[in-house]
């Protein structure tokens, strides 16, 4: 296992590295904008770019940006946005907003998604069953800006319940109740999807798992239904849908860009999409970084759980 | 226990065996069933795969069929139908989807827009308003508004030759157009609809949208056009006139002022439009900020999302195809080469690539080519991973091992023996990329990542992205792209669905 894992961090290191690479040269291709005038900042941006090798050929660019990340893990200034600001600093300030309005969406949809879940394979080709399932389709079909789009009009505008912009955090803490009111709308844009994906995966397993022999044993034992379920038929089925919750918390950190940009959450999905229009490569290299590595690590963190939670399988065994 | 019945057989009972004809297995008389039709079989079963294949094949006859026949292009961008709201013709005398929707305005506002009506017969205003006033003793007017009638009267500049065909056009179907200029903008005629509608006297004459009616002592607008001795001033001489104007005291109403290029007409817009277009304003789907049509412009952006889909689909089909035969059917070092390879461009996130794609390519290709690379770059990495799973499966089957016997070449071996098992997988992958697709384009152009907008072009997602600034005051604008998408992903979805289970032989027998 340990061995397993020690690859596997190996692997992901390389893969990063190549993407990395690929990524600083195909960027270093590009015209390097130039600096906005902006008064005496504008020696700090450009004292910056004398340091990171601006003007050398880009293997001695890169060798430097290397070397600067992985030393000091300095990623540069901002210089089209957050003008002398350092990169990561920002980033870093941005992550909150993202982080907790995806935190509270699966904090509220993992249990309902569980709950429809569980009781659609209890009433598994019964009424309540077939209901469930088909707004189980319907709501993993249809794309989550959709939801944006009517909670933002039927929520906010028409019935006023939410505000339509989220407050600054100078003025409200990020984790007050005002905060969570107010990024309510997205909270539930958001869930819906996952609540509609959990649904399927849990009836799908439970309802597999329900029929197993040793469901039928643990009823003669004398067990309620309810008990054979929670205590045996639960345990069973969480090892496909726990590594998929595992997933669900570690992708809160990359967010979703759509959202936040419909309804203005200040968050590392909204700095992306302004690095990219106003080209503004240093932020773009450091968040193809935060995106890239998010996606490898829960890749190995989904895979390697499969492993703790159930050791009868044990990733990457030879035959 | 003896068997006496059978003692004595007559000898004409028995026959000889035809001994010298060859006797060969009978042909089946029943059909045989190949993979596609077993498969075909057993989707036509799943009754809502039919119906969504079903609905799907009308969102791409409307993606076809409408441009062709519509009145309307994407390029048609008309000035003063903006964001007018959906009618459709057949059932707008029945009071549904005909253009109107409940407006609150002033008591100036209310009287701006019934004048409209008062004027040309044409009513922007319909039925009777709901007055309320509030604790500042400030009346606000409820009333229903019909979006379309709302434009009401335009101020143009037109050369003589468009001033005296429009006048003929008037007299040849007796239709006015052309109506009486006001007092009010004696001296500047700005062109477009400001303080066009203002035909009527105002309480104080600086005429603004906020202008008050002065009104007669029956409550009827007091009419404010300039008037001149002679009939035919500024060179009208249509026979067409409005009902109040008569002649009385030797006065004549004048239908246009003259300037050094030409002639300034006040003309009721909905006739414009029908003289200059040749039908009546009527946008199934209402119109966007922009004034185009928003049925055509879907139905268009539908067609570009489906090519972009179906071309993405085919390429990376055939290269995915290619690539997992070769990485299953020879293992070993190549696979592990090859799966590294597509492993580092499967954990490039797509919307990276899509930048860099925008940023090197989108000024030397455009921006639909660009994009088209990006969905290829990537895409074609999960149908390699399927086809490699298929091939590592069936490729030490016994009939391969009979068939490289026989002297099969490699070549022969994946692509006549082997490649044929994953034709289902394949085809549910290739039909399930399409959604996708058009699922990240329509995000990709909300977001302004990716900008496919020109003059004659227009996506779902551009839609999409058009609406959402208009979301609090005209819904309908966003509300078509977003029902066609959902649609669709829907569709797709339980059409996939229906499509995997009829491919794969295992369930054959299941459902019943």
């Amino acid at each position: 296992m340990v061995k397993y894992t020690i690859k596997r961090i190996l692997l992901m290191i390389f893969t990063l590295f190549v993407i990395m690479t690929m990524c600083f040269v195909l960027i270093k291709l590009l015209p390097l904008p130039a600096v906005k005038e902006m008064g005496k900042d504008i020696n700090i941006i450009l004292m910056k770019r004398e340091q990171m090798g601006y003007g050398k050929p880009i293997s001695v660019q890169y060798a430097l940006f290397l070397k600067n990340v992985i030393t000091k893990w300095d990623w540069g200034v901002g210089e089209q946005m957050y003008e002398t600001l350092s990169v990561w600093n920002v980033l870093m300030q941005k992550l909150p907003y993202t982080i907790i309005v995806n935190l509270y969406s699966i904090l509220i949809a993992i249990p309902i998604g569980l709950a429809f879940g569980i009781y659609a394979a209890l009433k598994k080709n019964k009424w309540q069953d077939h209901v469930i399932s088909t707004a189980v389709m319907l709501f993993i079909s249809v794309p989550s800006y959709v939801y944006a789009f009517l909670v933002q009009y039927f929520l906010c505008f028409k019935a006023g319940l939410f505000p339509i912009t989220i407050p600054s955090s100078e003025t409200t803490s990020l984790f007050s109740f005002r905060m969570f009111i107010s990024m309510m709308p997205a909270i539930m844009s958001l869930g819906f999807g996952v609540v509609a994906g959990l649904a399927r995966y849990t009836r799908a397993e439970l309802s597999e798992v329900l029929t197993g022999d040793y469901m039928l044993l643990a009823r003669t034992k004398g067990l309620t239904k309810a008990q054979a379920t929670a205590r045996h038929a639960m345990r069973n089925a969480m090892v496909v849908i726990l590594p998929m919750i595992i997933g669900e918390f570690i992708g809160i950190i990359s967010g979703s860009l759509i959202i936040e940009k419909i309804f203005a959450i200040p968050g590392v999905g909204s700095l992306y999409i302004s690095s990219i229009n106003l080209r503004d490569y240093n932020f773009f290299m450091a968040l193809t970084f935060f995106y890239t590595f998010i996606g490898l690590f829960s890749g190995i963190v989904m895979d390697i759980s499969y492993g703790f939670i159930d050791p009868r399988i044990r990733m990457g065994a030879k035959k | 226990m003896q068997n006496n019945e059978y003692i004595s057989i007559p000898k004409e009972k028995f026959e000889f065996a035809p001994v010298g004809e060859k006797i060969y297995d009978k042909k089946l008389e029943t059909k045989p069933i190949g993979y596609f039709k077993d498969a075909w079989i057993r989707f036509r079963k799943n009754k809502s795969s039919v119906a969504a294949a079903i609905i799907i094949m009308i969102l791409i006859l409307f993606a076809i069929i409408v441009p062709i026949f519509s009145h309307y292009t994407v390029e048609h961008r008309d000035g003063y139908y903006k964001t007018v709201l959906p009618k459709f013709d057949l059932l707008a005398p029945l009071g549904i989807w005909d253009g109107t929707f409940t407006k609150t305005d002033t008591r100036a506002g209310y009287y701006y827009y019934n004048a409209i009506g008062v004027e040309s017969g044409y009513k922007a205003v319909i039925g009777e308003p709901k007055i309320t006033i509030d604790s500042e003793g400030n009346e606000s007017y409820k009333f229903k508004a019909d979006s379309y009638n709302m434009v009401g009267y335009v101020f143009l500049n037109l050369t003589s030759d468009e001033y005296f065909a429009l006048q003929k056009y008037q007299d040849d179907n007796e239709i006015q157009v052309i109506y009486p200029m006001p007092e009010n903008y004696k001296t500047n005629y700005t062109i477009g609809n400001a303080g066009a509608n203002f035909w009527y006297k105002l309480k104080n004459n600086n005429a603004t949208s906020s202008g008050e009616p002065l009104l007669d002592k029956n409550g009827d607008y007091i009419p404010n056009y300039i008037e001149r001795s002679s009939k035919d001033s500024a060179d009208y001489t249509s026979k067409m006139r409005i009902a109040s104007d008569t002649g009385e005291n030797g006065k004549w109403f004048a239908y246009a002022v003259k300037n050094q290029t030409g002639y300034k007409v006040r003309v009721l817009y909905r006739e414009y439009y029908i003289y200059k277009n040749g039908f009546e304003p009527s946008f199934l789907f209402g119109t966007n900020a922009y004034g185009q049509d928003i049925f055509t412009c879907l139905a268009a952006g539908a067609r570009l999302s489906f090519i972009l889909a179906i071309f993405v689909s085919i390429i990376n089909l055939t290269i995915g195809a290619f690539y997992g035969a070769v990485e299953g059917y020879y293992g070993g070092a190549v696979d592990m080469i090859l799966e590294r390879i597509s492993d580092i461009l499967a954990s490039v996130p797509f919307i990276v690539v899509v930048t860099l794609f925008k940023l090197h390519l989108a000024e030397k290709v455009g921006a639909l080519p660009s994009l088209l690379f990006a969905f290829v770059m990537t895409g074609w990495v999960g149908m390699a991973s399927r086809v490699r799973l298929q091939f590592y499966r069936f490729k030490g089957h016994e009939y391969i091992l009979a068939a490289r016997t026989l002297g099969a070449k490699d070549g022969r071996l994946m692509f006549k023996h082997i490649f044929p098992n994953s034709i289902g997988t394949i085809i549910t992958g290739a039909v399930l990329t399409i959604p996708g697709v058009i699922f990240s384009e329509s995000s990709l152009s909300y977001l302004g990542i990716i900008n496919l907008e020109t003059s004659s072009l227009t996506s779902v997602g551009t839609m999409l992205a058009q609406g959402q600034g208009y979301l609090q005051t005209f819904p309908h604008i966003i509300l078509f792209p977003a029902m066609f998408i959902s649609l669709l992903e829907i569709s797709f979805n339980l059409f996939g669905n229906g499509l995997r289970d009829a491919f794969n032989p295992s369930l054959r027998g299941v459902e019943e």
